[in-house]
C-alpha cells in the first residue's frame, strides 16, 4: 500500500492477508485432491477433516483431532460402512451383497477389488 | 454505478498527520494526503468511482487517487454503500482456559474505607451476617489451586492472586497455599505466578521477607499524600490511615526489588488531582507503576464522579499521558499504567467482544470456595457460576456469554470506541444501573476522549520510536486485578 501506513499489529496482519490472497487469485485456479468447487485451498493442500494414510478406521485429522472427520467418504468406507452411522451409500452386506469385500484383505492394496454393486 | 462510502471509523491528528483507527478491526492507519482527501470527500457524502475523480482533478492524478482509493477498500475504511452490517455474534468456544484466578481469601477488612465497592453503600454482599465464612480455609484454598490447574487445560502457565478483604488478615492460609500450588503445578508440568493487594497495613517485616522471597507481585491500594488517603481510608474508628501505611510501604519498596509494586489509586468526585497524587507516590514513594480508577458507586453517592468529575479526570490523564508519551519517545520508563494498557491493546489491535475476561478467561473464587465472574461478585449468589469443588456450570457460563456480548449491546452499535470499551466493567453497570448487560452510559464519553488521547500517544511513538512498542509483542496481556 503506498497511500497508507500500516501503524499496529492488527493493520499489518490485514495487509498481509490481503497480499496472500491477491497471490493466490493471481496464481489461478488451483485444484486440490477431493475438491468440490469453492475458492482454492492455499498450501498444504491437505483437505481438513481427512486422514492422509489409507487406513480406514481409526483415523485422526491432520491437528490429531477426530472431531471432523467423515468428510471424505470416498476414504473411510470401512470405517462408514462397518462402525458408523454416516449415511453412507455402501451396500447392504447383511441381506443383499454378503461378499462384497471378500476380495479386499488388505484396503491399502485391494481397494480397487471392491466392485460396484447394482440392485 | 456502485457509489463509495466511508465505514465505521475514528480519524484522529497526532504530531500534524492524519491517522485513522477502524472499527471494528481496530487496525490504526496513516493517511497520506491523497487518501486523507478521499476520506473527506467520502465523508461528506457517498461518490461514485468517476465522482470521486473528479472532484480531486487537478490536485491529484487520476492514478494516484485511484490508488488511494484501492488501498482504502484493502483495509475497508471505505466501501460500497449498502446498509450497514449487523454486529457479528462470535462465542468463544468453552472451556476457554482459565489463566488468572482471583482467590478472596477473606472479605474482613481492618480498614473501612467508605467508598469501598466491597463493604460501601453500594455493596453486593452481606459480609457480616451473609452465609459466606469469614475467612477461606486452607481446605477451600486448596480445592480452589487445584481447581485451577483443571481449568487452564492446556496453558503452560496459570496466575493466582490473592485478595480480600484485606488479604494479609488470611496470610496463613496464603503461605500454605503457594507451596501446594507450586508442587501441583509442577506435577503438571505448569507454572505458577502469584500477586496480591492489599491495603499495606499489614505489612510486617515478616511479611514482606515472605513476599520477596517467594517473588509474590503486590498491588497497594493507596490515595496518596494524607489529606487524599486519610479521607477515605480510614481505620473502623474513623482515624486515617497514611501514617500507619506510609513507613510501611517504603519498607516494601525498598526491599521488593525482583517484581515491580504498583499502587491502584481511587479516584473519586472531590479527589481528583491526579498529578499531585503521581507525583507523590513516584517521587515520594517510588512506585515504578501507578494505576488510576475513578470509584464504582451509584451516581447517588457524595463521592460519585459526575460529568464534570469525569472531565478534570480527563485533563489530568491527558497530561499525564503525555509526559509519558515523551518518556516513551526517549526510551525512559513512565509509570502511569492507565495509558501503558490501552496502548497495549491498541497496538495488538484487539477487538473485544467482551470488556474483559471475567467469567472467561478469569474468574473470582469467594470464602467458601464459589465461583464468581470476577472477585467484585465473588460471594453473590446471582453470579455465582459454580464453585472450586464442583467446577463451572457450563450452562450457566454459556448463557452469561451470550447475554454479555457486545452484540446484544445495542447502545455500543454506532460507538467507534467499542472495540476497546466494549461496554466497560460488569461490575460498575451492576452498581449504577442494576444490570450487568447494560453498557456504562455514564462514563461513554470520557471513554470515547480517553481512547482518542492514547490513539494519538500511541501513533507519534510508532512513528517516533517503534522499538518502544516491541515490549508489547511478546509480553502477553496481563489481567489487571482491582
Amino acid at each position: 500500500m503506498r497511500h497508507l501506513k500500516t501503524l499496529n499489529q492488527k493493520a499489518a496482519r490485514i495487509e498481509q492477508y490481503v497480499k496472500e490472497q491477491e497471490a493466490i487469485a493471481a496464481e489461478g485456479e488451483d485444484v486440490v485432491a477431493l475438491q468440490r468447487g469453492g475458492v482454492p485451498q492455499s498450501a498444504p493442500n491437505i483437505p481438513l477433516g481427512c486422514a492422509v494414510i489409507f487406513s480406514p478406521g481409526w483415523e485422526v485429522d491432520r491437528t490429531g483431532g477426530t472431531a471432523g472427520l467423515c468428510q471424505p467418504v470416498e476414504r473411510d468406507l470401512f470405517d462408514c460402512h462397518i462402525g458408523c452411522y454416516w449415511p453412507a451409500q455402501v451396500p447392504d452386506q447383511l441381506n443383499h451383497a454378503p461378499d462384497w469385500t471378500n476380495k479386499c484383505a488388505a484396503a491399502q492394496k485391494d481397494w480397487r477389488k471392491i466392485d460396484l454393486i447394482f440392485p | 454505478m456502485t457509489r463509495l462510502g466511508v465505514r465505521e471509523h475514528h480519524r484522529f491528528e497526532a504530531a500534524g498527520k492524519p491517522y485513522l483507527y477502524l472499527v471494528p478491526s481496530a487496525a490504526v492507519v496513516g493517511l497520506d494526503p491523497a487518501a486523507d482527501m478521499v476520506m473527506q470527500v467520502l465523508g461528506s457524502g457517498a461518490k461514485t468511482r468517476t465522482d470521486l475523480l473528479a472532484l480531486a482533478g487537478g490536485i491529484y492524478t487520476d492514478q494516484e487517487m485511484d490508488e488511494a482509493v484501492s488501498d482504502l477498500l484493502t483495509m475497508r475504511a471505505i466501501g460500497p454503500l449498502e446498509a450497514p452490517q449487523p454486529m457479528p455474534k462470535i462465542l468463544p468456544l468453552t472451556p476457554v482456559p482459565l489463566g488468572t484466578m482471583v482467590l478472596n481469601v477473606t472479605n474482613q477488612c481492618n480498614l473501612a474505607c467508605t467508598y469501598c465497592y466491597e463493604y460501601g453503600e453500594d455493596k453486593i454482599v452481606d459480609t457480616e451476617n451473609g452465609a459466606q465464612p469469614k475467612f477461606m480455609s486452607i481446605e477451600t484454598a486448596k480445592a480452589s489451586v487445584d481447581f485451577m490447574l483443571k481449568e487452564a487445560g492446556e496453558a503452560k502457565s496459570a496466575h493466582l492472586t490473592f485478595f480480600g478483604g484485606e488479604t494479609l488478615l488470611n496470610f496463613n492460609v496464603l503461605k500454605e497455599t503457594i507451596p501446594y500450588a507450586r508442587q501441583r503445578a509442577a506435577e503438571m508440568g505448569k507454572d505458577v505466578d502469584f500477586s496480591l493487594t492489599t491495603n499495606a497495613t499489614l505489612l510486617k517485616p515478616d511479611v514482606i521477607k515472605y513476599l520477596v522471597e517467594n517473588q509474590v507481585g503486590v498491588t497497594i491500594s493507596f490515595d496518596g499524600p494524607p489529606e487524599v488517603q486519610n479521607k477515605f481510608r480510614v481505620f473502623h474508628n474513623g482515624t486515617g490511615s497514611y501514617d500507619i501505611v506510609a513507613p510501611k510501604i517504603k519498607e516494601l519498596l525498598q526491599k521488593h526489588r525482583n517484581r515491580p509494586v504498583g499502587a491502584r489509586v481511587t479516584l473519586t468526585g472531590g479527589n481528583l488531582d491526579v498529578r499531585t497524587i503521581y507525583t507523590h507516590l513516584t517521587e515520594e514513594f517510588g512506585f515504578r507503576e501507578v494505576g488510576f480508577a475513578p470509584v464504582t458507586t451509584s451516581s447517588k453517592r457524595e463521592y460519585a464522579l459526575d460529568e464534570q468529575g469525569y472531565d478534570t479526570m480527563l485533563t489530568q490523564f491527558t497530561a499525564l499521558a503525555e509526559e509519558f508519551k515523551e518518556a516513551a519517545i526517549e526510551g525512559r520508563h513512565h509509570g502511569f499504567s492507565n495509558v501503558k494498557e490501552t496502548i497495549q491493546e491498541i497496538h495488538q489491535g484487539m477487538s473485544k467482544a467482551y470488556p474483559c475476561g471475567a467469567g472467561i478467561g478469569l474468574m473470582g473464587v469467594s470464602t467458601s470456595g464459589d465461583v464468581a465472574l470476577c472477585h467484585r461478585f465473588a460471594g453473590s449468589d446471582e453470579h455465582k457460576l459454580g464453585t472450586v469443588r464442583d467446577g463451572i456450570d457450563r450452562s450457566v457460563q454459556a448463557a452469561f456469554l451470550d447475554s454479555h456480548h457486545l452484540a446484544n449491546k445495542t447502545d455500543c452499535s454506532t460507538c467507534w470506541a467499542r472495540p476497546v470499551c466494549s461496554g466497560g466493567c460488569y461490575h460498575e453497570a451492576h452498581t449504577r444501573y442494576g444490570d450487568t448487560t447494560k453498557a456504562n452510559l455514564h462514563y461513554c464519553d470520557w471513554i470515547r476522549s480517553w481512547t482518542d488521547v492514547c490513539l494519538r500517544v500511541y501513533a507519534e511513538i510508532a512513528e517516533k520510536n517503534p522499538a518502544w512498542l516491541a515490549q508489547f509483542d511478546r509480553e502477553p496481556m496481563a489481567e489487571k486485578v482491582s
